[in-house]
């Protein structure tokens, strides 16, 4: 999924300052399940939002809802019959439901709430990390199902770095070093001399480095 | 011979070869990288000149191996896939060669998160294991990594590192076949301290035969006191400082304990000279380069053999 952390209050406080009437737009989809913006997430900003204004003795008006998937067309046109009414709005999903609310209705001002951070999984309970960086040419069938780009900091194809110490990234002793699970998980499958196979130098054009990506589905469009 | 390098040639008269490094400075001086290369000139085959160390800002390593080259002396230039993509490593390998820097060395780089702008995106375009063969490519085939003809390729003698105390250790010695089979002529390894284990992967190194395919340098580092040694088991990634290390620089007084740090680089070059599949050493006195030509002396590497 696509994980994401609300902004802090204070910045979103600072996006709304000139407006009265909001529409806080929650998204039940990847930051429903990472807990950043789905109907609790609305509910419990618009409260925190209203706390805000009364202690500034200003009046707020916002209104919830929380769409199927904000970065669907379709389902950004419920919003259709409310945009007219308010000033601003306000957007709990992740940076490609704003920009779906954004290119769908032009004169009203879109403002994020959160933090898109990554895609990732979810590890334990309240606990999401990185799997996947959208490289375009996926290369977890040579590495044993643990992904160097995603996983290694400096995205190494080759090998671990010399800096991995009792097994953990030299950036940080709580990450895992890729390389050493990609070991750990190729011996276990018994493909240890997969690693010695050179992996070459990669075309990051399909991950982004060849301009922003579309997919057209013939079949489909 | 492929290239013009002075180590290649002293590598291949069979003589041990001796390397040292020069880190570049934080500020238009180029004084104080002739000043560094001075000190080392006449004991070593070759000066290492870093590439943004640690990730801290420093003269580029190609601008100060050019000094270095002036003096008549032989820098290597050190080059990071942290901080340049493949078009920039290439025209910087071309700029480097055509002011004669024919020797060079082929890293990934510390993290950005250790130097002091944490802040910066990592490039990493190519990793090093890629960056050996991109080398060897414009080299032996002349082409540039993306296929075009190069009009005048640079020859470059490749080097790279190794790090036979980082984990997994059984993948230490794959991890170099890896950089022999993508075309690496030489490795400079991390500081050894723990000598066993650096005996135990040269062991696994000439297991395999790889001995016969590079020319490995052994890394010395000699400590300036208990505190560096410390620092260096704690905070240096990738690091293997054995208890021994510490205690003995901690059994002699504080004065004595430089001094000491030397006697420890010397033997560890005497005990290393017998490893079969070492063919020289790479002596990086971190900030105290005029310790190496004593170090040379001392270990019986000087003369450095006339190619």
């Amino acid at each position: 999924m696509i994980t994401a952390e609300q902004k802090p209050i204070q910045e979103i406080i600072q996006y709304i300052a000139p407006y009265s009437k909001i529409l806080l737009v929650g998204c039940n989809e990847c930051v429903t399940v990472c807990a950043a913006g789905g109907r609790k997430e609305v509910g419990l900003l618009a409260s925190a939002l209203h706390l805000n204004h009364l202690k500034q003795g200003k009046n707020i008006d916002i209104r919830e809802i929380t769409l199927e998937r904000q970065c669907d067309p379709e389902y950004v046109e419920e919003l259709a019959p409310y945009i007219d009414g308010v000033d601003a709005v306000v957007s709990m999903a992740c940076g490609c439901g704003v920009q779906t609310i954004a290119a769908r209705f032009k004169k009203t001002p879109v403002f994020p709430a959160v933090n898109t951070r990554f895609m990732g999984a979810s590890v334990s309970q309240g606990v999401w990390s990185e799997r996947c960086k959208g490289c375009g040419d996926c290369v977890l069938g040579i590495t044993g199902g643990i992904c160097p780009v995603a996983r290694c900091s400096k995205h190494l194809f080759n090998g671990p770095c010399g800096g991995t110490s009792n097994g953990q990234c030299e950036v940080s002793p709580d990450i895992d070093c890729a390389w050493r699970l990609i070991w750990e998980r190729l011996k276990e499958l018994g493909m240890e001399s997969r690693y010695e196979e050179l992996m070459e130098a990669k075309d990051w054009r399909p991950g982004g480095a060849g301009g922003p990506g579309t997919i057209i589905r013939e079949d489909l469009a | 011979m492929k290239t013009d390098s002075r180590l290649e040639k002293v590598l291949a008269s069979g003589e041990l070869a001796v390397t040292s490094e020069c880190g570049p400075p934080r500020g238009c001086r180029p004084e104080k990288v002739t000043e560094k290369a001075a000190l080392l000139k006449d004991h070593v085959d070759g000066i290492n000149v870093t590439d943004n160390q640690t990730a801290m800002v420093r003269m580029s390593s190609c601008t100060a191996g050019i000094l270095i080259k002036q003096m008549g002396l032989d820098p290597i230039l050190q080059m990071v896939s942290r901080d340049r993509n493949r078009l920039a490593m290439q025209s910087e390998i071309l700029g480097a060669y055509s002011f004669g820097i024919n020797t060079m060395l082929c890293l990934s780089g510390d993290h950005a998160k250790f130097g002091d702008h944490p802040m910066a995106q990592g490039v990493f375009d190519i990793d090093s294991v890629q960056m050996i063969k991109m080398v060897q490519q414009m080299r032996d085939k002349g082409l540039f990594q993306g296929g075009a003809k190069i009009d005048g390729p640079p020859k470059m003698f490749i080097g790279a590192a190794a790090n036979p105390f980082a984990d997994p250790f059984e993948l230490r010695v794959m991890r170099l076949a890896k950089k022999v089979k993508a075309g690496v002529d030489f490795i400079q390894t991390q500081c050894i301290f723990n000598l066993d284990k650096f005996e135990e992967w040269m062991k696994g190194v000439v297991d395999r035969g790889l001995d016969e395919q590079v020319h490995i340098l052994a890394g010395i580092t000699p400590m300036k006191s208990v505190g560096m040694a410390r620092y260096m088991k704690n905070k240096v990634p990738g690091m293997d400082i054995p208890d021994d290390v510490i205690k003995r620089l901690e059994g002699v007084p504080k004065e004595q304990q430089p001094e000491e740090g030397i006697k420890m680089a010397v033997e560890a070059i005497e005990r290393l000279k017998q490893v079969k599949g070492v063919h020289g050493f790479h002596i990086m006195a971190i900030e105290w380069e005029e310790k190496v030509p004593q170090i040379v002396e001392k270990a019986g590497l000087y003369p450095r053999p006339k190619v």
